[in-house]
């Protein structure tokens, strides 16, 4: 079995082409003949378009043609739903404003495409864009959720119920209560590589794709359905996606113009957005604002928590997130209610952002437990342990693995946290005011279905096969880490063909899900070419005749048995005798009906150490700790940096991350990565990562639960607290800039 | 002779240069100066057409190592002329307003942002992007000493922004600018990674710092 054991770290399989720019991004591809197009974006976030003149930039030079709402080539799947969302969450319930790309001159949010121009080079297209001479008729946006909480609707679907355990308002009863509420603002995915598509159609019916999705079998799907076309003749590549973070997680409606116009000019065309369009057209994290009631007893019993979250969403499209599933179950607490509103604005559609609505919650959460252990006047973690939870209390029933104590511990002693005082402001550093804060982050655990292809061949190489994109995190490092553990293959002979359509069906890379569910498959693809190897050897007339299964080992292209290592034979000997020349095995793979008796998460912890002047209100994390608890990792290497990234990620959130908004026009101000600031080299300190490392027992045959999630949810709650402790200051709505710190201090 | 026989001898005789003293004058001036034709002209676009065969403009430089003798537009950047005309594709575009660092390539031994950087301007230059760090095949060649140390401490996660880092890993060690890891972190700020492998990265810069290959 492949979890028994620590798995070794290896370098990421990829790392080669990624360092020498021989990896291939969609807009890296060239096709012959190939035209670009540039997006003319909407002026005004409501209203309607009062006149189009396009003559100009037809008339300029290179055009091929300028497409607005008057002139844009049919998409004949509009009428059903495109969500691209075929393996993902069921499609959005409909609203009563429709968005379809530029099919009308209604103006639902601002920098709407209004137009897209076609040239035959990148120049020439963005000079006739600037050509394109628009009018509108303006209406007054509604774009400041703060200014319309009163209207937050319970969406449709799983995440719009009131849920209760207990007397909703239990917490009124406690002897200790307090309220608090919390703010995130909008925040941006903003990978590094921009949005677009590279669009092909090679005659009618036949259509090749370079896309930007963390999901091909998603975009192949969701332009079947757009053009109303076989799947089968839709071909969709993305071996390399510079970084997604949930922005690829649907196809977008600017993606489908794009084949609808490609299929028009008839020739290849190439969208790539630029930076401030990834605002408005590819989603965001919806500025949230959440209220905790919280009440315990002078014991530090929990006795009620009330969670309530309002988001912001389109007038067109109701999105929704679990911003409030954390509270049902993290902590043992007999009285618990949550409630989740969305208020439609004239905004874009937001969409899951890494970490996305459980980030959102734990800010909120896990500065609560923060607040209330100093009313307490307990060590928060000590606040947190007595009211773990050993089992689920939401749905009554174990964890498949849970981990944490052990987490906490292994965090506290990494960081230091002996030198906490609990007494905020208590510890300086020349001029600086030093604390120490914490959090624990959550995320469901799942083992969705997936296929992959194995082939083994009698050279003694092995190939593996699956549709999955890796958006960073390292799957194919992963995936080919699984396929070496279970075969024994060495790893420089294992070769893995992933992100295309022609490769076994995968599903779309997101919900820190993807080792489970593709791992899963490779390890069945791979057992199953080792089953037959050991049946090849132990029939009548083999070379390990007499065996059991039980009693061979399968390392380094040699079967053998494990209690006398000279009986063995090559598997190229073996194969060669039996006259084959590959083993090819595809398997589906799911989790067993056995994991509805469970709970699946993973856990993680994070610690921080931050610095904060006084004089300035500048807050600097000086020191990280992040630990998991997601079952065994496959790939430590790779699994690492996907902590650390989090906690750049987090850092960035707690810091400095804030789309801000100029609600008289209904539009970013600060729409670029100068005045957006994530975190850079300077923000982030060196991070230690620690890994429980332990098997979980139900999830899947590698006992591995996902990470990419874990590493960012909580960590905004973690300076926030380590904040307070530094400062006594309690700064609630993020990001934590100086001058709120400046606010509280003076 | 007609209108548009004699616009064209006129550009002809004086090569862009008309359509850019076209473009700059003020409206007033322009009126006063020129013939109306040449203003209806410009209005209808049909200058616009003529005037952009004529705008190809000569460029010699050395890119990776090799000398290139090209005709191009003169708003053409640095990058988009390496992504969409030389196939060299390992440079990224990332925010095309220099903020991010994805494109940044060496000019005479100097770190750039190529988007920030109009082609035109590199007249004469010398410049290096991570094609030319290596000779040969990608998949099989040595590496240049970065960039195994980027491998070594996966200072990557989607690899989209690691071309820039690394030209400026090389950059920021030559310039001097490589001698503590906060000296590296304020030196390689203008790249930034969203996957967030900052820590590894100047783990990486560090390593190959402390082991003075030369770079």
């Amino acid at each position: 079995m492949t979890n028994k054991t620590k798995n070794p770290p290896i370098d990421r399989i990829d790392g080669r082409m990624k360092v020498t720019g021989g990896a291939k991004y969609f807009a890296d591809f060239e096709l012959p003949n190939t035209a670009y197009c540039v997006i003319v974006g909407s002026e005004i976030a409501k209203g309607a378009i009062a006149s189009l003149d396009t003559q100009k930039a037809q008339g300029a030079p290179g055009v091929v043609g300028v497409f607005t709402h008057q002139n844009m080539p049919p998409i004949p799947g509009w009428d059903a739903p495109v969500g691209g969302e075929a393996d993902g969450p069921a499609p959005k319930p409909k609203t009563e404003e429709t968005y379809r790309i530029l099919s009308s001159p209604k103006i639902l949010f601002d920098g709407q495409p209004v137009a897209i121009v076609v040239a035959d080079t990148y120049e020439r297209a963005t000079y006739a864009a600037s050509l394109v001479k628009v009018t509108y008729t303006k209406q007054a946006p509604r774009t400041d959720l703060e200014k319309h909480l009163s209207e937050g609707v319970a969406p449709k679907g799983a995440e719009g119920g009131n849920y209760l355990r207990g007397a909703a308002d239990g917490y009124k009863t406690a002897p200790v209560t307090l309220e608090a509420h919390y703010t995130i603002p909008v925040e941006v995915h903003n990978p590094m590589e921009l949005h677009g598509i590279l669009a092909h159609w090679t005659d009618d019916k036949q259509l090749m794709i370079y896309a930007k999705t963390q999901g091909v079998n998603a975009t192949q799907n969701a332009m079947a359905q757009a053009f109303k076309i076989d799947p089968k003749t839709i071909h969709v590549h993305t071996e390399f996606m510079g970084g997604g973070f949930g922005m690829g997680l649907r196809t977008w409606p600017q993606e489908t113009a794009v084949v609808a116009i490609a299929r028009k000019i008839g020739r290849p065309l190439k969208l790539v957005m630029n930076r401030s369009q990834m605002f408005t057209l590819v989603g965001h994290r919806p500025y949230t604002v959440q209220t905790i009631n919280m009440g315990a007893d002078q014991a530090g019993k929990l006795i009620g928590i009330a969670h309530a979250a309002t988001a912001e969403t389109a007038s067109y499209e109701d999105f929704t997130e679990a911003t409030v599933n954390m509270t049902k179950f993290m902590y043992a607490c007999p009285n618990v209610s949550t409630r989740y509103r969305i208020v439609r604005l004239d905004r874009s559609v937001p969409i899951w952002m890494r970490g996305p609505g459980e980030a959102t919650g734990a800010f909120a959460l896990e500065s609560a437990m923060d607040e209330m252990a100093h009313k307490l006047n307990l060590d928060p973690i000590d606040f947190r342990l007595r009211n773990y939870s050993e089992t689920d209390p939401e749905r009554n029933r174990p964890y498949s693995s849970k981990n944490l104590k052990e987490a906490y511990q292994r965090g506290a002693d990494a960081i230091g946290w002996k030198e906490r005082r609990n007494q905020p402001g208590s510890t300086r550093d020349g001029g600086w005011q030093i604390g120490y804060g914490m959090s624990t982050g959550v995320f469901s655990a799942f083992r969705w279905e997936a296929s992959a292809r194995a082939l083994l061949k009698a050279d003694g190489s092995l190939t593996i096969q699956s549709a999955v994109t890796d958006i960073g995190p390292g799957t194919g490092t992963a995936l080919t880490m699984i396929a070496h553990t279970v075969l024994g293959v060495p790893l420089n002979r294992i070769r893995i063909e992933y992100g295309d359509t022609s490769l076994p069906k995968a599903p779309t890379q997101g919900g820190s899900a993807i080792v489970s569910a593709v791992g899963s498959a490779v390890y069945d693809a791979c057992t199953a070419i080792k089953t037959e190897l050991m049946q090849l050897a132990l029939k009548a007339g083999g070379p390990l005749a007499g065996q059991q299964t039980d009693e061979l080992t399968l390392a380094d292209g040699v079967l053998s048995v494990s209690a006398e290592p000279k009986k063995k034979v090559a598997v190229s000997d073996l194969m060669q005798a039996n006259k084959l020349t590959v083993i090819d095995k595809t398997k589906d793979s799911k989790g067993s009906p056995e994991q509805e008796k469970y709970s699946m998460y993973s856990f993680s912890v994070h610690f921080v150490q931050v610095r904060v002047n006084p004089l300035t209100g500048v807050v600097r994390v000086s020191k990280a700790v992040s630990v998991a608890d997601s079952g065994r990792i496959v790939s430590p290497k790779t699994a690492a940096s996907q902590m650390i990234g989090g906690v750049a990620g987090g850092i960035g959130m707690a810091l400095t991350e804030e789309a801000i908004i100029d609600h008289r026009f209904g539009r970013f101000v600060n729409n670029n990565l100068a005045d957006y600031h994530v975190a850079v080299h300077a923000d982030v300190p060196a991070i230690e990562t620690i890994m429980i490392d332990k098997p979980d027992p139900i999830i899947n045959p590698m006992g591995a639960k996902g990470m990419g999630e874990i590493a960012l949810i909580g960590f905004a709650g973690a300076v926030a607290n380590a904040v307070f402790n530094a400062t006594g200051q309690r700064v609630r709505e993020l990001p934590i800039t100086p001058d709120k710190v400046m606010q509280k201090l003076t | 002779m007609n209108d548009t026989e004699n616009l064209d001898s006129e550009l002809g005789n004086s090569t862009s240069s008309r359509r850019i003293f076209l473009k700059q004058s003020s409206a007033l001036a322009a009126l006063a100066m020129t013939p109306p034709t040449a203003v209806a002209a410009v209005n209808t676009g049909i200058q616009e057409k003529i005037a952009t065969a004529l705008e190809q403009m000569p460029l010699r430089l050395t890119i990776n190592g090799k000398v290139q003798q090209l005709s191009i537009e003169p708003r053409v950047t640095l990058l988009d002329l390496l992504r969409e005309q030389l196939h060299l594709t390992g440079t990224k575009k990332g925010c095309d307003h220099g903020q991010c660092g994805a494109c940044t390539v060496h000019v005479d031994g100097a770190r750039v942002n190529s988007c920030l950087t109009l082609a035109m301007t590199t007249e004469g230059c010398t410049v290096t992007t991570i094609e030319g760090l290596t000779v040969g095949d990608p998949a099989t060649t040595l590496l240049h000493p970065m960039q195994e140390a980027f491998i070594k401490h996966d200072g990557f996660q989607c690899g989209y922004c690691t071309p820039g880092q690394i030209m400026s890993a090389v950059a920021c060690i030559r310039e001097g600018h490589a001698n503590t890891p906060e000296e590296v972190r304020e030196y390689m700020s203008g790249n930034i990674c969203r996957c967030g492998a900052y820590a590894n990265i100047v783990n990486a810069i560090m390593d190959v710092k402390k082991k003075g290959a030369r770079v």
